[in-house]
């Protein structure tokens, strides 16, 4: 099996330094990590650890200041040179799903309206032809017609993660996907994470504080202070 | 499902329900800056437009007067007057010599005081023409029944549209000249032309000289110049005669035009201010609506929306205020064309008769286009600073890892 099919991502040594005034702040500090395909990784830590850094990072949403990053076997960070801005979108739209601790709907749009507004912009060859299976998949087919407004919170998040999913994405990035949602809710939210992961073989990595939720990993991480403590 | 798309456009169109408040607001300014906009050279067009017309109804280009002031004269003669001055008949020969001249009529104006007219009396003006030449020049002149009178001194009258109503005659009713107590007979109504002939009373030539008392004098005498002449060399030659003066319609055309362009680039100026106004709203629209967004626009760009995605979303939702905006201006001009009407007339000192404000499809599509044009380079900042917006800065703006 080459490297290119094994492994999703591949980080080395990654560092991301912010300045301000004259303090510099490693958010990400020497992060080296591979992520198989059809992995399941939580990452945890406390607050101000640097998940969410680290994953914006690994998904090509911001650029490290130094190391090496490839994904799916092409290096897309090395030798201090970042890919362009357009490059970067390509790349984001072709192999990432995002899902956010707030859900990030257009409120004027109706549930179904969101889930396909990626088309607008691109339509990855393979996307969903289905959508209101994935609808149905996620529970919300009988919402289709409905604005964000009228939805409870795990309901807009199952419209966050179809609208992630129907570019059939190769890696979903989780960042605290149940932040705003009750145990109940978190715990479905998981249970679907999980699920995904298991039938599709869909590599998904979750930033999290929730051990209950992180649990639906099958690898965790855990951050301290930029760097990676455990395992 | 497969084909299931919402289209930019739509994506656009359905952000501006978002502030509705703001939207309506930015659109009513751009659809005023239109209103004005049509209206203004809705009434460039009409004013000229009606000016050509009355002059190509008096049916000559040049008006001979005994000396006064030739703008009062030329006044006077637009409103349905002439100036009340005598010169002798003998002119008109002086004056049909000239190679120039297609045709020579005679006019002789009188104006009496009516006691029947209105609640307490009236002017009522008679204008004396001559049957041989009159009607050859106002040969557009329509009828609404019965024709011209055939003899100068004949006891008869031709009377126009608005003064029939106002004497409630018909053809064969006699009309007793006021003050004389002399008795005409209609031979002649005319149909409603919408100039100041509806309202004039016309005598045969002769009848009026010795009715009034003024033989051989007339007040004005009207020349239609051969299409070929060199009008500025006739005019040199016609202000060589003695006693009289000569205003040549073509000046007193420019003359107005000329009174009526300084207002009307006052306007303009108006105008031109408004669009600014309106531009800088649509400015202000947007960019709040993209500043309130930076988290959205950071989210479309991470599933996959290019900057020239965001621009051009951005510069959507700016062709729909400004389209929405010039459509609703433009209705609202052609809905407000007549009491436009009715303003300008009751500003300026001369307006001619018939429509002052033309407003028709080419001034519609053409002020479109320049609303939207305005609105396209309006857009340009916004969009641009909407589509250079980095996905995680635009994420990040509020909230913090």
């Amino acid at each position: 099996m080459s490297s290119a099919a094994r492994y999703s991502i591949e980080a080395a040594d990654l560092r991301r330094v912010y300045v301000r005034g004259a303090e510099r702040i490693a958010a990400v500090d020497g992060v080296s990590l591979t992520v198989e395909s059809g992995e399941f990784i939580s990452v945890v830590g406390p607050s101000g650890s640097g998940k969410t850094t680290l994953i914006n990072v690994l998904g090509c949403l911001d650029n490290p200041t130094s190391g090496r990053l490839a994904l799916d076997g092409r290096e897309v960070f090395g030798g201090g040179r970042a890919l362009s801005e357009a490059k970067l979108t390509c790349l984001r739209r072709e192999i990432f799903g995002y899902i956010f601790q707030k859900f990030y709907l257009v409120s004027t749009l109706t549930v179904l309206e969101n889930v396909i507004l990626p088309f607008t912009f691109y339509r990855k060859p393979g996307a969903t032809a289905d959508v209101t299976g994935v609808l149905k998949l996620l529970g919300i087919d009988r919402r289709a017609g409905h604005l964000p407004g009228q939805l409870s919170g795990g309901e807009m998040q199952r419209v966050a993660i179809a609208r992630a999913l129907v570019n059939k994405p190769r890696i979903l990035l989780a960042d605290e996907p149940t932040g705003n949602l009750d145990t109940k809710r978190s715990e479905e939210i998981g249970g679907i994470l999980k699920d995904l992961n298991e039938r599709t073989g869909l590599t998904v990595i979750l930033v999290t504080h929730n051990p209950s939720l992180a649990r639906a990993g099958r690898r965790t991480i855990e951050l301290r202070d930029g760097r990676i403590v455990s395992p | 499902m497969a084909d299931t798309k919402i289209s930019l456009f739509e994506v656009a169109a359905k952000n501006l329900l978002r502030k509705k408040t703001r939207s309506v607001l930015t659109i009513l300014g751009i659809a005023l800056a239109a209103w004005v906009l049509v209206s203004l050279f809705g009434f460039n067009r009409g004013y000229e437009r009606s000016l050509n017309r009355d002059i190509d109804n008096l049916g000559f280009q040049m008006l001979v007067v005994a000396k006064g002031c030739p703008y009062e004269a030329a006044t006077l003669m637009l409103k349905g007057g002439t100036g009340l001055k005598y010169m002798s008949d003998s002119i008109v020969r002086d004056v049909t010599k000239e190679p120039e001249v297609e045709g020579v009529t005679p006019m002789l104006m009188q104006v009496v005081f009516d006691p029947n007219k209105g609640e307490s009396g009236g002017l009522v003006a008679f204008l004396g023409v001559d049957p041989a030449t009159y009607p050859k020049l106002k040969s557009a002149l329509p009828f609404k029944a019965g024709g011209w009178f055939k003899d100068t001194n004949a006891d008869e009258a031709v009377i126009g549209y608005e003064a029939a109503e106002l004497e409630q005659r018909e053809v064969g009713d006699k009309y007793l000249i006021p003050e004389k107590n002399v008795e005409v007979k209609v031979a002649g109504v005319l149909a409603r032309t919408g100039t100041q002939d509806d309202g004039t009373i016309f005598l045969p030539l002769g009848t009026v000289q010795r009715v009034f008392g003024v033989k051989g004098e007339l007040t004005s005498i009207g020349i239609k110049v051969r299409k070929d002449a060199d009008m500025a060399k006739f005019e040199d030659k016609m202000f060589k005669l003695p006693d009289v003066q000569v205003v040549s319609l073509t000046q007193v055309k420019t003359t107005i035009m000329t009174l009526v362009s300084t207002a009307r680039v006052m306007v303009l100026s108006i105008a031109i201010i408004a669009i600014l106004i309106a531009m800088m709203g649509v400015v202000n629209t947007i960019l709040m609506s993209v500043m309130e967004r930076r988290q959205e626009i950071g989210i479309l760009k991470s599933m996959g929306a290019q900057a020239g995605d965001i621009f051009r979303l951005v510069w959507y939702e700016t062709i729909v205020l400004c389209v929405s905006g010039g459509l609703i201006g433009t209705l609202l001009a052609l809905g407000t064309a007549r009491l436009s009407d009715l303003l300008v007339r009751r500003i300026l000192p001369y307006a001619p008769s018939g429509g002052l404000v033309s407003i028709d499809l080419r001034l519609v599509l053409s002020t479109l286009a320049i609303v939207t044009a305005v609105g396209l380079v309006s857009g340009l900042y916004p969009s641009w600073k909407a589509g250079r917006m980095r996905p995680l800065e635009a994420i990040r703006s509020e909230e913090e890892s």
